[in-house]
């Protein structure tokens, strides 16, 4: 198999308030040979907020984003399910509609860019199934998880639309039942856990306008998990991550029960299967402290 | 001559079953059947009824995915019974199948729901056309095809409810107008024929019930049997109610308004300075877990944020695309 290489759309978080997600994507990258070229010009998605207020400057910035990756000639890889949905989403619909393309393409002209949608856009975790192999990582595993119950929490910009989102990978994932992290967890040597609010929502892009709201689905989410006998649960989304980790005074206060469990980002779970060191996975900077490695 | 083979398989169906009449308790029976790829989920329902137990009970009406009234839940899934194929739902859930209503805590008989939440909210954003037509106009309002075009198919919602209860705010927060209001009101809002612009806006912009308490969790277009895609159409709502100058400053528009600016300046979002902006001087009941964060190296200070390379390109692109002001 020729080195994968990708585009790697960071996001913003793995820079701020989530640098244990951007080390370890560095970390398992190096581990499974993996080659990810940064884009440094990429600008914040708008994070599904910005397109409220100006929904044409967000398809925009979205286009000039994937037109850095197109001009590597790279598949472009995101680590965080919003920047996937909405980079992804411009794409599906600046490829439908060639008079929006042209309009975005015109703005981008004046900056020398152009979009022209060659540059496939994927979550690093169906880069890992699709592309790595969840056979292949098996054979790789050094420290299978077999003494954890782990609670995978799929993030909603990951699995739905499903439409939309099955496009962009090749395993399909029933947004219903989805399968591709319990995958991930089971070929990392963990047993998944099943639960209801595996495929919910963890209320993050509420958090500001409606606290409450979005502190019960927190709760609900990881009170589900717990439930469900996880040692600790895992996301492949930075935003779900913060608000797992970070709110759970305020999800315990919502829902009236003490919820808590460490939360790892599903590269910090694949690093920790690889052998990499709890250093290197910055499993430091966790609120929920990680006091099993 | 076709060549299509009708193929059966088995099915065990587990079924949701109440009575708030006499049940204290719901429960549920299961029903194992033969399945042709033919049946859709209604048949299944009727199937029941007709051969199992005559108290089974469901809504039922039209069998062309038009009236919306038989709309219920197959594992977790809103399925319209009389448009869903039994063959979709093998395929995607395998030969268990469990059927529920579409709202457990509102169910009164088995599949059938009390659904006078989602009527209350309907009636609220003013469903209707509101235009001041004269009584003999000379000759018709003519509305053209692109002007049509506006209304992006909200209009062929058939308050199935399967939206409405799908929506975990719904479920959280009982004002809330929910995904199918939204979706028809944007339907009047987006035909020219419609003079209540603003005042409809007003409503759909209070907090607490309205547009800015969505979670952005796509179930709703997830869910919609008709492809209205609902959270489409709050989107929409959320750009008009800037337009039409509805908006009023608060935390939620701040927000929204903040990525932009964060944008300008870094090109990637100054975290702390997008909370700080939309808060305000409310910013302080942030303090303790940012607090925490801080401790955790969480949180990066204004003067250590790597800016996107070629920031200039980005800050001529939001002077030169913006097309909203606030």
């Amino acid at each position: 198999m020729a080195k994968l290489k990708y585009a790697l759309f960071t996001g913003c978080t793995a820079k701020q308030s989530t640098p244990e997600q951007m080390m370890s994507t560095m970390a398992i990258a190096d581990k499974l040979d993996i080659e990810l070229v940064e884009l440094t010009e990429a600008s914040c998605c708008g994070a599904s907020h910005l397109q409220d207020y100006d929904d044409f400057l967000s398809l925009v910035l979205n286009a000039r984003n994937i037109a850095y990756a197109e001009k590597h000639g790279l598949t472009m890889v995101t680590i965080c399910n919003t920047c996937q949905l909405n980079t992804a989403m411009t794409k599906h619909r600046l490829d439908e509609n060639a008079d929006l393309k042209a309009r975005v393409n015109e703005k981008l002209a004046e900056v020398g860019l152009e979009y022209k949608g060659t540059s496939k856009i994927t979550h690093f975790l169906y880069a890992i199934i699709d592309d790595f192999g969840l056979d292949k990582l098996k054979e790789m595993v050094v420290t299978p998880l077999s003494q954890f119950n782990i609670a995978p929490f799929y993030g909603c910009h990951n699995i739905r639309p499903s439409e939309l989102q099955n496009e962009t990978h090749d395993t399909p994932e029933n947004p219903y039942n989805p399968n591709s992290l319990d995958d991930l967890i089971i070929a990392c040597g963990g047993l998944n856990v099943d639960y209801e609010e595996k495929n919910k929502c963890c209320g993050f892009h509420a958090e500001l306008q409606a606290p409450k709201t979005a502190a019960v689905l927190t709760g609900k989410a990881i009170a589900g998990a717990m439930d469900g006998n996880a040692d600790w649960m895992v996301t492949p989304c930075p935003l779900c991550h913060l608000k797992l980790d970070t709110q759970t005074h305020h999800a315990s206060e919502a829902i009236g029960r003490d919820v808590s469990l460490p939360v790892l980002h599903m590269q910090q779970m694949v690093g920790l299967a690889l052998g990499c060191s709890k250093e290197e996975l910055g499993l430091k900077h966790h609120l929920v402290k990680v006091d099993f490695v | 001559m076709s060549t299509h083979t009708i193929t059966t398989q088995k099915v065990n169906f587990k079924v949701f079953r109440f009575n708030a009449d006499v049940d204290y308790l719901p429960y549920y029976e299961n029903y194992d059947m033969e399945v042709t790829s033919e049946e859709v989920v209604l048949d299944i329902l009727n199937r029941i009824k007709w051969d199992h137990d005559g108290s089974f009970s469901y809504r039922r009406s039209c069998r062309h995915g038009i009236c919306g009234a038989c709309s219920i839940k197959v594992n977790g899934k809103a399925t319209l019974a009389c448009k869903q194929s039994m063959s979709s739902m093998t395929e995607l859930f395998g030969n268990e199948l469990t059927i529920e209503p579409l709202s457990i805590k509102r169910a009164i008989k088995d599949m059938i729901i009390d659904k006078g939440d989602f009527w209350e909210k309907h009636d609220a954003v003013k469903p209707y056309l509101i235009s001041d037509v004269e009584e003999h106009p000379e000759h018709e309002h003519l509305v053209t095809p692109e002007e049509a075009e506006e209304l992006n198919e909200a209009d062929l919602c058939i308050q199935c409810g399967s939206c409405h209860y799908a929506c975990p705010v719904v479920e959280i927060n009982e004002d809330f107008f929910g995904p199918a209001a939204f979706a028809k009101a944007y339907r009047f809002e987006a035909d020219v024929r419609d003079d209540a612009h603003t005042e409809r806006l007003q409503v759909l912009h209070e907090e607490k019930q309205g547009l800015w308490d969505c979670v952005k969790c796509f179930e709703c277009q997830e869910a919609c049997p008709k492809d209205v895609n609902p959270i489409d159409k709050i989107t929409k709502l959320h750009n008009m109610l800037f337009k039409e100058g509805v908006a009023t400053s608060n935390v939620a528009t701040r927000h929204a308004v903040g990525f932009k600016h964060s944008i300008a300046k870094n090109g990637v979002l100054d975290e702390g300075g997008l909370v700080l902006y939309s808060e305000g001087p409310s910013i302080v009941k942030h303090i303790p877990v940012a607090a925490k964060m801080f401790m955790k190296g969480k949180i990066v200070p204004p003067w250590g944020i790597t800016k996107s390379d070629n920031l200039d390109e980005i800050k001529k692109l939001v002077e030169s695309s913006s097309t909203a002001k606030f």
